[in-house]
């Protein structure tokens, strides 16, 4: 399998990431050469073999359902580059 | 051309955790924006979500409710999609190995006598994270985001196409909305979005063996919502397809206002998800000693009590099941009948179904918050049952001890006196006072107007007070008048 530029515009816009028209043919040959070790990968004869959802082979610890986070909202928004009234500013979504 | 209605219902019900599903935040309802939103909601670099107990705990609680099968290893993925309410850029969510598959729910469609019964198979629940929420108004052409509400524990819990009108899709919902809070995993608080249906909505000439198109009704916040949702749906769909238009696979959404439907966006630009294993979340297990921990846990069914009721109380399907509507309900019925006695628990049902539930009615309250607890309700009864007072007085006690007046129905009884007339020779005297001051009556009565014996009825009834027993003063008036 190989991924086309128009593949490759398609997952940028997915990811909303703005990719000129030469760097998404540089992207695209990167991909592909990702998608070439996954192939490698794929030769191998998984047969009978329980596939994984993870690397490591335990399971899921769990955290007692009680409140440990404290109020950080100030520390937060000092980061974000607009705020008003407690929220985050972004530019307008509508759906 | 007959057309059948096939829809399914997948529903959001938010899981009554004290914290977030993978973060240590409150998930407290109408906090300051913000607040309840840690470096895990707020997706800082570098931060790993840890599974909350109490949420698998909950989902283990409905599968048995269900009858589901449990999975003992699921799996977190990931569903992308871009949008600022949830900053991760993906959602925590279950897709491939779901905590909860299959089982279903039997459903009453209709009222009283002639409800039919049907049973609604699930396709799947599975636990996920609620996104924060978008305000797009005042903030000078800018979208303000308020976090609180990320990472709030989900259940999504998925029907398979099983129900055929608007009516069933509602019995369906009300079912599940007053299970989730039987079971205590979720508060069915509507208004405030604790429990939101989507439905997936299409149409089919009867006999046809396809599905035809679907489209699905996003974010039913309330049952009347629901049933206008899908009617206007089912109706603009026959439409379409009787004017010679196919259906569009799309996401539609429900204008209360207009009471129509409209598309938000069609299948050519849905999301590609692209689910995968969240790698930041190892597979759940779950042990068969856990799900036996959480069952002993659990309370009585709806199901099983209702079957119970008809059995123990001698109740009728549709009484069991009214009283079953919910736990309060059926613990004051339950507690009412003890206190009564066994040969008394349809009189409890007729009270608390009746007088009772019309009172609250009207009041706005719930059952756990009536002025009359179920003891008091049972003194009253029992009164009735050994002909102490009328049903009719009945209703008098009632509302003094709804008002806080006397402690139990013997004392207002008492103070008021309101015991019923049993002397018959007390009785007997009224009678005689009665009939010789409604001479007119007795001849009406003689000369063939049956009316007129109703008439003297009253007239006793009245000169009691009230506090004869009807039937007594009719078998008396039929003795003199030589009936």
């Amino acid at each position: 399998m190989s991924l086309t530029l128009e593949d490759v515009a398609r997952i940028a816009l997915l990811s909303r990431i703005e990719l000129s028209a030469a760097e998404r043919e540089t992207t695209r040959d990167q991909l592909n050469g990702i998608l070439g070790f996954i192939e490698q990968l794929q030769a191998v004869d998984t047969t009978g073999i329980e596939p994984m959802a993870h690397a490591v082979d335990v399971v899921q610890r769990l955290r007692p359902d009680r409140i440990t986070e404290t109020d950080r909202r100030a520390d937060f928004q000092a980061l974000a580059p607009e705020t008003e009234a407690g929220l985050y500013l972004v530019p307008r979504v509508v759906e | 051309m007959n057309w059948e209605v096939v829809i399914g219902l997948e529903t959001h019900a938010q899981l009554r955790t004290q914290s977030k599903i993978f973060s240590g935040s409150s998930i407290a309802f109408g906090a300051e924006p913000n607040v309840q939103a840690s470096a895990v909601d707020i997706a800082l670099p570098g931060v790993l979500p840890v599974l909350n107990r109490e949420a698998v705990v909950c989902a283990i609680k409905f599968g048995l409710a269900v009858g589901a099968k449990i999975a003992p290893r699921s799996v977190f993925a990931r569903k992308n999609y871009f949008y600022p309410d949830l900053p991760k850029g993906y959602q925590i969510s279950q897709f491939e190995i779901p905590v909860v598959l299959g089982g279903g729910l039997n459903i009453r469609v209709g009222a009283g006598e002639t409800a039919t019964e049907k049973f609604v198979h699930l396709t799947r629940a599975h636990l996920e994270e609620d996104a924060g929420k978008s305000l797009h108004e005042d903030f000078h052409g800018k979208t303000g985001i308020d976090l609180n509400r990320a990472g709030t524990p989900l259940l999504e819990i998925v029907t398979e196409p099983d129900m055929r009108s608007s009516a069933e899709a509602v019995a369906y919902a009300k079912a599940l909305h007053a299970l989730v809070q039987w079971i205590g995993i979720c508060d069915g608080n509507m208004q405030e979005g604790s429990f939101r249906c989507d439905a997936n909505v299409s149409v089919r000439p009867t006999g046809q063996k396809e599905f035809g198109t679907r489209r699905e009704i996003k974010n039913l916040n309330s049952f009347r919502f629901m049933q206008q949702a899908i009617d206007f749906e089912v109706q603009w769909q026959i439409n379409e397809i009787e004017e010679g238009r196919a259906i569009r696979q799309a996401t539609v959404l429900f204008d209360p206002d207009s009471g129509e439907t409209r598309s938000m966006r069609s299948k050519e630009d849905a999301h590609d998800y692209r689910y995968f294993p969240d790698p930041d979340l190892l597979p759940l297990e779950i042990t068969a000693d856990w799900i036996a921990e959480v069952k002993r846990g659990m309370p009585e069914l709806p199901d099983a009590m209702t079957a119970r009721f008809i059995v123990q109380y001698g109740l009728s399907a549709y009484d069991a099941a009214q009283l079953v509507a919910t736990r309060d309900t059926a613990r004051y019925f339950e507690d009412c009948a003890a206190a009564a006695g066994l040969e008394n628990a349809k009189l409890c049902a007729n009270w608390v179904m009746g007088e009772l539930a019309a009172r609250l009615n009207k009041e706005g309250l719930e059952i756990a918050a009536a002025p009359l607890s179920a003891q008091q309700l049972a003194g009253i009864i029992r009164r009735i049952a050994d002909n102490t007072i009328s049903n009719k007085i009945a209703r008098d006690v009632f509302e003094a001890l709804w008002a806080g007046d006397g402690k139990d129905a013997d004392a207002v009884i008492e103070a008021k006196g309101w015991k019923q007339i049993t002397d018959s020779g007390a009785l007997e005297a009224l009678v005689d006072e009665v009939l010789a001051a409604n001479q007119k009556s007795v001849e009406e009565y003689r000369a063939g107007k049956e009316k007129a014996f109703n008439a003297l009825v009253g007239q006793t009834m009245k000169a009691t007070r009230g506090k004869a027993n009807p039937q007594q003063v009719t078998d008396l008036l039929k003795k003199k008048l030589g009936a």
